[in-house]
């Protein structure tokens, strides 16, 4: 089942969050990620794994709180309007340190939208989402292969530092079929994000007071001062994140005049359109953020030392430009920088030809 | 002269005061529950879970492992800690805010799944924590704080009688309405408590205890009159007694009667 081969996005997930040690699965339907559900249906009792069906995007998210409570690696997925229902359990669980993976395979919004591809999630993945103070980190796979690696990573470093992690994935790649060889997880523990940390035992999983005190999991802090310190206790652990973890492919970029930057599928247009001005000898590098939040703040900014001129692409209406704007301000003024942006929103995809053009225009 | 100890706090509950209203049944609900599963042998391998509500404080007087739930949600996240630990005996303790409005969804399918879980619900026929509003088991012309000329049945609907609502979902296998302001009638709903967890323990399907309960701060009223108030407007509408019982039928072992139901 897990041999090499061509895999639609949604089910080349799916089967690597079994890789991953993940055994329990809750989801509800919603195009375009009902792959993902009905795969897991067939797969996991092979594995001896759980796939419940739940009654609601809100039961599934708040199951997958239940299967963490208890120590399982766990996961749901939905797409855009599933996952503002979401949110509620996302909050709960980055409030109650309890690991997790959700996967958004973005459809266009806002309201039901459509069922395309798109990027209008991008605040909501990177800012929070839900309510309170918090973070999740966000992981944007561009191909199919590196949604797979992705989804394995997705796992470990919810492990590690004990909180949600979101799979930001879109109608795209979910649909779409690549050439897929699946890593060894051992493998790809010491290659991927991990980079070969040994994740912490789960001493605080509900087991059953067994020989133990009782253990408690909650988010409801009334005492004087309790909440602010949990508050404090998770920023030094979002600050961790933001410290070690921010990941991004740069090409080109060392001799650039113009950089593009784009994440997730768009980013496979801006680098068809980067080899395209690279052919016109057009020296154009690409920045594309693997991981969102932690943003790659500083490799974006190191390349604005010598670069002057950014192109973001995004299928969004002027979401993830924010965060290439404040990495260049950490660099130089924006008054010295020409940024220019290509935004789709609602399920339309850039074209190499509009995104080259721009860029020369930009150079004119 | 020798000394025998006739009545001790039980090891199911952390020897801490409640922060409780003077009247409230939570501690007493607290209590059987938590005796319930001492004498199943239960308590090292109980996980609970709390609902958003006065009794999300269980937590703190509860002696086994316990997490908090999002409102409602109490029932869905139960169920995944079942999945993921079935040989343990997972109790989902909700009020009637939580249980019976916000996660009506999530109590309906998880009791539709046959989910091995056993819930406590404690129906005190308004908000208690949010102090005193209207509740899906507000009783008709009750005055709460959001109804305050009394339910009026064509604007706010009737009482949701959620006991005899999930009787008819054949996965539901345990189902009983008992009451905490009598000595009688306490053990008698400690029996129900007993049986429930059971039927869980033998893995028939779901099983629920629905606790009728005075809420004297909210009602506004002394708990002697709270509890008269309750007999006589609350138990019409919501009757004592073992409302399904099909694990009688299929398990001789969940059968048993318990003692108290002898006393």
């Amino acid at each position: 089942m897990t041999g090499p081969g061509f895999w639609k996005g949604n089910e080349a997930m799916a089967e690597a969050a079994i890789l991953a040690g993940c055994r329990y699965y809750f989801g509800y339907p919603i195009t375009p990620q009902n792959e993902v559900p009905a795969y897991m249906s067939r797969r996991m009792p092979e594995v001896g794994g759980v796939f419940l069906q739940a009654e609601s995007e809100l039961a599934a998210v708040n199951m997958v709180f239940g299967a963490a409570v208890a120590g399982a690696r766990a996961m749901t997925s939905s797409s855009s309007p599933g996952i503002s229902l979401k949110q509620e359990g996302i909050s709960y669980m980055a409030a109650c340190e309890l690991p997790g993976v959700i996967v958004n395979v973005m459809r266009g919004g806002p309201g039901l939208g459509n069922i395309a591809g798109s990027q209008g999630d991008y605040w909501q993945a990177t800012r929070g989402g839900g309510h309170g103070d918090y973070r999740t980190p966000v992981l944007a796979p561009h191909t199919v292969p590196e949604l797979v690696e992705l989804t394995l990573d997705a796992f470990d470093l919810a492990d590690l530092y004990r909180t949600p992690v979101l799979v930001l994935s879109d109608g795209l790649l979910g649909q779409m079929m690549e050439n897929v060889s699946f890593p060894d997880p051992g493998e790809r523990r010491r290659a991927g994000l991990l980079r070969g940390r040994e994740l912490p035992p789960k001493d605080w999983a509900l087991t059953g007071a067994q020989g133990r005190p009782p253990r408690l999991i909650r988010s409801l802090l009334m005492g004087p001062g309790e909440l602010e310190k949990h508050n404090f206790h998770l920023a030094g652990k979002y600050a961790a994140i933001e410290k070690e973890e921010p990941h991004a492919e740069i090409l080109e970029c060392g001799d650039a005049r113009i950089v593009l930057a784009a994440y997730g599928s768009c980013a496979r247009v801006a680098k068809g359109a980067q080899r395209r001005l690279r052919a016109q000898g057009i020296r154009a590098g690409l920045f594309r953020p693997v991981t969102l939040w932690p943003f790659p703040q500083r490799d974006l900014a190191d390349i604005a030392r010598t670069v002057d001129r950014f192109l973001v692409v995004e299928m969004s209406l002027g979401q993830f430009i924010e965060d290439v704007k404040l990495a260049v301000a950490e660099e130089k003024s924006l008054k010295q920088v020409k940024l220019g942006l290509i935004a789709k929103p609602g399920g339309a995809v850039p074209t190499e030809e509009e995104i080259v053009a721009q860029a020369l225009e930009m150079l004119r | 002269m020798s000394r025998k100890t006739l009545f001790a706090r039980t090891p199911g509950l952390k020897a801490v005061p409640t922060s409780y209203c003077p009247g409230c049944g939570h501690g007493v609900a607290h209590r059987l529950m938590a005796e319930a599963v001492v004498e199943l042998g239960a308590r090292e391998r109980t996980v609970a879970v709390a609902p958003v509500g006065c009794a999300v404080y269980g937590y703190d007087y509860w002696n086994f492992d316990t997490t908090e739930a999002a409102h409602g949600r109490t029932p869905a996240v139960a169920t995944a800690i079942k999945r993921v630990l079935p040989d343990r005996l997972v109790i989902s303790y909700q009020g009637d805010g939580d249980l019976a409005s916000i996660g009506l969804a999530e109590i309906v399918h998880a009791a539709n799944r046959g989910e091995r879980i056993t819930v406590i619900f404690i129906n005190n026929a308004n908000y208690g924590m949010t102090g005193g509003q209207m509740a899906p088991t507000t009783l008709a012309g009750q005055v709460t704080t959001t109804t305050p000329r009394g339910r009026d049945v064509n604007e706010a609907g009737y009482p949701l009688k959620i006991a005899e609502l999930l009787a008819t979902l054949p996965a539901v296998k345990y189902i009983a309405r008992g009451a905490l302001h009598r000595p009688a009638l306490i053990r008698r709903s400690k029996g129900y408590i007993r049986r429930a967890l059971e039927v869980q323990e033998a893995g028939l399907g779901f099983s629920l205890v629905e606790l009728v309960s005075i809420c004297p701060a909210n009602w506004g009223l002394t708990p002697v009159a709270a509890t008269q108030k309750l007999e006589e407007f609350m138990l019409p509408v919501f009757p004592l007694g073992v409302i399904k019982d099909e694990a009688a039928a299929s398990a001789p072992a969940a059968a048993e009667t318990p003692p108290e139901e002898r006393a």
